[in-house]
């Protein structure tokens, strides 16, 4: 395809969006696939929010959950094409605007995060196949003259049994669509489905590997410039006094011009906006913020660790417990603030004008970035139209509570007076803040006479996520943050005393969640203490959890599935050794084995990782491999490499240079064994983060002696000789 | 004005000779499948080839591209029926997409020297190509099925 | 004279005379290369920086071991410095940094020492260094040492690498004045006083680098035990 047709193509999407107006907005419907047909010209019929069906027999599923990665824009057509029994070769796929309609089912905003989407929608989407089928066969059969009973649909058709009659989704549609829609539909047996529940390849795949895939950097609208921001290097910083002259003799900038969050150097391009940037004379009223250290935090969160906090959850009588304990243990654990590192730096395309606005970016967070723009822009929602495009990663950083990269950027669009994007850099992006926190753990655990533990507290300290946000009613009860403690507080071993106690410090740093949010902390710390636990009782770590989880049978079958598989227990090549680790967390129950070797200067090897997983019905079994796979690399990089430190108020990372990725050559062997089940579908996009780090963490030890209670794992550590 | 070939398509750009590659690519002929992804020749997101090489497009200048051929994600295949396309969807490897432009652009390279790659091979060929949703397995699956098809289509 | 013995020496000059043109050739490629991007450091890049150095004749007039070898260990600290032992590693990657950490990204020598498929060196490194730290550094002849002459500078004692250099299997096939004359005007070896932003500088600077090893050579080149 040459670059003049792509053009045109996108320039009648927008005009014909323009001139449809109301439900169709997304800018660009891209080709799925080389044997699949051009997306619909024609204007679809509306069977109902979620169905659209074009004379052109394309069924088009609008799905107001966004696609970061994690498959949904396939496995939600399948719910839809289940039902509403659809050829799956002319299923299409797009973002739907902002509307009540598309609210969570759960949250009651329209949103993506918490590995729900499938869960959330699962009864829903099928719900409106089934709707949309009934109209159809409805439609047919009065066209027909017949008893609609007497029609059934099959492969995008409607079928008149006795006579052979057939006619198509897309000749009944606008017929249908003119019938009252069903108020009750029986929805298929799960025995019955033949799209639910097998791997459909996905229908975005094509469409990313030919450059066709549209992310939020990729919208280019007519007379649009290009901002980048200069944020202050401390957070809480603001700006004190600014020279713009020398940016804006950078040939191609346009206007340099503060906003609340910094200083936008506007251009006719991402370059020169970039450069002119960099000759921006700034002085910066730092405040408080300029006296964040890591050191500082560590001291701090150290010191209040060594006492209980807010009781988050207590069971029996620890204390007594621990006093009267055969042994005792205790540890503490650290990990780093980390930062989501999408592929995609932040962006956003804002056209704003006196009485609407357009945005085009990649979100997670469709209402209340919707609701903030307008309130920036002196609007109201309704004015406002916010076209979801793809995400180049969201990992939760797009679903920012503050909505802060489009509020800023409508802030840019507002001095700018011109259509603009707002593009963060990797260093903005690394160095700019709402990280997942910094956490700091005690813990102690009593054993008996035979080595079981019989009592186990935990006093986390870290910062809350939700104080602050519109989710702080939601998220804290009775002074603890349900984000700080899960995994900890809800641990599912059988410990007859457990105490779990929160210190939520403040401090500048804007945090939030981070793919598997509380979870990617505490599935290290409450793993890897589990395994010291096991070593001090003399027990086999796998064995231990077993006896722990004799009530869990989903957990337990979730584990056992996965030491089969990784031999647990078996031969190993000299240096090599397996450690293991479980997490329930997003109603899924996950167990991976870790097979590690240290080389003498430190470096960790992580040749293989076996994990097992137990989330319900799969809808689509190879994204849920899929999901397991990359959350468990996503969790290595976190286990093996990436910290945020912070010194005088300063990041002191920027970019992949000291923020590094783990890489091909680094990456293990990966197996994901599925548990059967019949119950509903849970999250996957999550799930598989949690057990990686104290996996290979409990590996480490069973290879080398040396327990890990840090993240990220430094070879320094574990250097020998 | 700097000219020279995307794609097999001839242009010229009155870009300053210092603007890196990408930029041009992106902000001036809007060619999007090229990714912005780090800006330091860390990520790969934005390779290209001049003349058949990989090259990092946000690091290398656009005077760099004077007189040479350009290809970019969108100029693989003139069908989109490159063994690496086909492959990548054969085995669903996507899953956010942004980084496989870069990870394509690099592994046409490697499958063109080396109809038989290893797994060291694809460590050495692939390692510079980050990819944040954790695809790093089901890539090296591809390349190992790549160059199956490519071998079949050379024995037909 | 003998008949083969003048042979000989016609074919000696020769040969030099050849070894002359290609090096005077392949510097003013290299300041060609240059032209229009950021200036080399001090007119190096030519046969006659030699002489703007103080590098006169190349033949050993005096033989003085001692003195021979404490001028190549006042050169040595520069050849085992960051700038220059990072391309001069043991092993199949290059090096990086003020600490020679191993290059990221997985990158190799190759078999022609530039690298191996889409990750050459010229996949990265352009053909001058870009601005901010840690950008690629650049040069037109950017890469290792192939193979089959790695030229290893890393963990040598300054014996070692004082015989290694003046070893011709180990070399290249380069004689004394060869030596001198790479390290002196060769443009990439130059890049190393010129390393872009946040690297430092080798011990010495170049002309006091070049002086140590002409003394060495002057004094008969000699190496430290």
């Amino acid at each position: 395809m040459t670059v003049a047709t792509q053009m045109k193509r996108r320039d009648f999407l927008k005009t014909g969006a323009a001139i449809g107006g109301g439900l169709l907005l997304n800018l660009y419907v891209p080709d799925w696939a080389p044997a699949r047909a051009a997306q619909s010209t024609t204007q679809p019929v509306v069977l109902n929010a979620f169905v659209h069906i074009g004379n052109d027999d394309l069924v088009t599923v609008v799905s107001n959950h966004s696609e970061m990665g994690q498959g949904i824009y396939t496995s939600l057509p399948m719910l839809i094409a289940e039902e509403l029994e659809a050829d799956w070769s002319k299923i299409r796929v797009q973002a739907a605007p902002v509307a009540a309609v598309y609210n969570h089912t759960v949250y009651g905003i329209q949103m993506t995060g918490g590995s729900t989407t499938t869960n959330s929608e699962y009864d829903r989407f099928r719900k409106m196949g089934a709707m949309a089928r009934v109209m159809l066969i409805s439609a047919a059969a009065q066209s027909w003259g017949v008893d609609t009973k007497s029609c059934h649909a099959e492969k995008g058709f409607v079928v008149h049994g006795a006579s052979g009659r057939r006619a198509s989704f897309g000749n009944l549609a606008e017929a249908a669509a003119k019938l009252e829609p069903p108020k009750d539909v029986a929805l298929k047996d799960p025995k019955d489905f033949t799209i639910i529940g097998k791997s459909m390849q996905r229908l975005d795949t094509p469409s990313k590997t030919n450059g066709t895939a549209q992310f939020g950097l990729d919208v280019y609208i007519p007379g649009m410039l290009t901002a980048v921001v200069a944020r202050s290097p401390v957070f809480g910083g603001k700006v004190s006094s600014f020279n713009g002259d020398k940016a804006k003799a950078v040939p191609g900038v346009v206007n340099v011009l503060e906003v609340p969050s910094g200083i936008a150097v506007i251009a006719n391009g991402f370059w020169p906006a970039k450069l002119g940037r960099e000759k921006l004379d700034i002085v910066w009223d730092e405040g408080p913020g300029g006296e964040i250290s890591t050191v500082g935090m560590r001291e701090q969160y150290a010191a209040l660790s060594k006492n209980p906090g807010t009781v988050a959850r207590k069971v029996g009588d620890p204390a007594t417990a621990l006093a009267g304990a055969a042994k005792t243990i205790t540890a503490e654990y650290e990990v780093p603030y980390l930062s989501h590192s999408m592929m995609e730096p932040l962006n956003t395309v804002v056209d704003l004008h006196d009485d609407h606005c357009e945005i085009w970016t990649g979100t997670q967070f469709q209402t209340g970035d919707r609701a903030a723009a307008a309130a920036v822009a002196g609007l109201k929602p309704a004015q406002v139209d916010l076209h979801t495009t793809l995400l180049g990663g969201g990992f939760g950083r797009r679903a920012n509570p503050a909505s802060d990269f489009v509020s800023e950027a409508v802030h840019v669009a507002k001095v700018a007076k011109a259509p603009v994007k707002v593009v963060w850099t990797r260093e903005d992006d690394i160095r700019g803040g709402w990280y997942r926190p910094m956490w700091y753990d005690h813990f102690a655990a009593g054993l008996d006479a035979s080595g079981n533990p019989v009592a186990w507290t935990h006093t986390i300290v870290g910062q809350s996520i939700f104080d602050g946000t519109m989710f702080a009613s939601f998220g804290i009860k009775d002074g603890v943050d349900a984000a700080s403690v899960e995994g900890a507080a809800d641990i599912i071993y059988s410990i007859p005393n457990i105490q779990v106690d929160l210190h939520s410090p403040k401090n500048e740093v804007p945090v939030q969640w981070w793919r598997s949010v509380g979870h990617s902390h505490t599935g290290f710390s409450v793993e890897a203490f589990l395994d010291e636990v096991a070593h001090a009782g003399g027990k086999d770590p796998y064995q231990l959890r077993r006896a722990l989880l004799a009530n869990q049978p989903r957990m337990l079958a979730v584990l056992d599935l996965a030491v089969e598989k990784a031999h647990w227990g078996g031969p190993l090549p000299r240096g090599h050794a397996r450690g293991v680790a479980t997490h329930f967390s997003f109603d899924s129950y996950v167990a991976q084995v870790a097979e590690v070797s240290v080389e003498k200067d430190g470096r960790v090897r992580v040749h293989r990782i076996v994990a097992a997983v137990d989330c319900g019905r799969t809808v689509n079994p190879d994204t849920v491999k899929a999901q397991l796979e990359g959350g468990i690399i996503f969790g290595l990089t976190a286990a093996l490499k990436t910290e945020i430190t912070l010194d005088k108020g300063r990041v002191q990372q920027r970019n992949f240079n000291d923020y590094p990725m783990v890489r091909m050559f680094e990456s293990p062997e990966i197996e994901v064994h599925i548990v059967p089940s019949t119950e509903k579908p849970t999250g996957v996009g999550e799930p598989g983060v949690p057990p990686v780090a104290p996996a290979v963490a409990n590996a480490i030890f069973a290879a080398t002696g040396k327990r890990v209670r840090r993240l990220p794992i430094k070879p320094e550590d574990l250097r020998s000789a | 004005m700097i000219s020279f070939t995307v794609n097999g398509k001839a242009v010229s750009v009155a870009d300053p000779p210092s603007t890196p590659l990408l930029w041009v690519i992106r902000d001036s002929l809007k060619l999007t499948g090229t990714k912005f992804g780090c800006g330091m020749a860390l990520c790969g997101a934005c390779t290209v080839h001049i003349d058949g090489e990989a090259v990092r497009s946000c690091v290398a200048p656009v005077s760099r591209a004077e007189g040479k051929k350009i290809t970019t994600i969108e100029g693989i295949s003139p069908d989109l029926t490159h063994p690496l396309q086909l492959a990548w969807i054969e085995i669903d490897v996507p899953q956010c997409g942004y980084c496989q432009s870069g990870q394509i652009m690099s592994a046409a390279v490697l499958l063109a020297e080396n109809p038989a790659p290893t797994d060291t091979d694809i460590d050495e060929a692939m390692s510079g190509n980050i990819c944040r949703c954790g695809t790093y397995p089901r890539i090296r699956a591809a390349i190992h099925r790549a160059a199956e098809i490519k071998a079949q289509r050379g024995a037909k | 004279m003998p008949n083969n013995t003048k042979w000989q020496v016609l074919t000696a000059l020769l040969l030099l005379g050849f070894a002359g043109a290609f090096l005077a050739l392949w510097s003013q490629q290299s300041t060609s290369a240059n032209a229009g991007k950021a200036a080399p450091a001090r007119g190096l890049s030519s046969a006659n920086a030699l002489a703007e150095m103080g590098v006169t004749t190349v033949s050993a007039t005096d033989t003085d071991a001692a003195a021979a070898q404490a001028a190549f260990e006042r050169a040595y600290p520069v050849f085992v410095s960051p700038r220059c032992q990072n391309c001069h590693p043991s092993g199949d990657a290059p090096l990086q940094g003020d600490d020679s950490h191993v290059h990221a990204q997985n990158v190799k020598r190759g078999t022609d020492g530039h690298g191996v498929y889409g990750m050459r060196c010229q996949t990265c490194h352009q053909d001058a260094n870009l601005p901010g730290a840690n950008m690629p550094p650049g040069n037109p002849k950017w890469g290792l040492p192939p193979p089959q002459m790695k030229m290893v500078f890393v963990g040598r004692t300054s014996g070692e690498l004082c015989r290694q250099l003046k070893d011709p299997k180990l070399n290249g096939g380069r004689s004394l004045a060869q030596i001198l004359t790479h390290v002196a005007a060769d443009d990439l070896v130059g890049w190393g006083w010129n390393p872009g932003d946040g690297r430092t500088l080798p011990p010495l600077n170049r002309p006091d680098f070049v002086a140590a090893m002409q003394e060495w050579v002057n004094d008969g080149a000699a190496c430290p035990n």
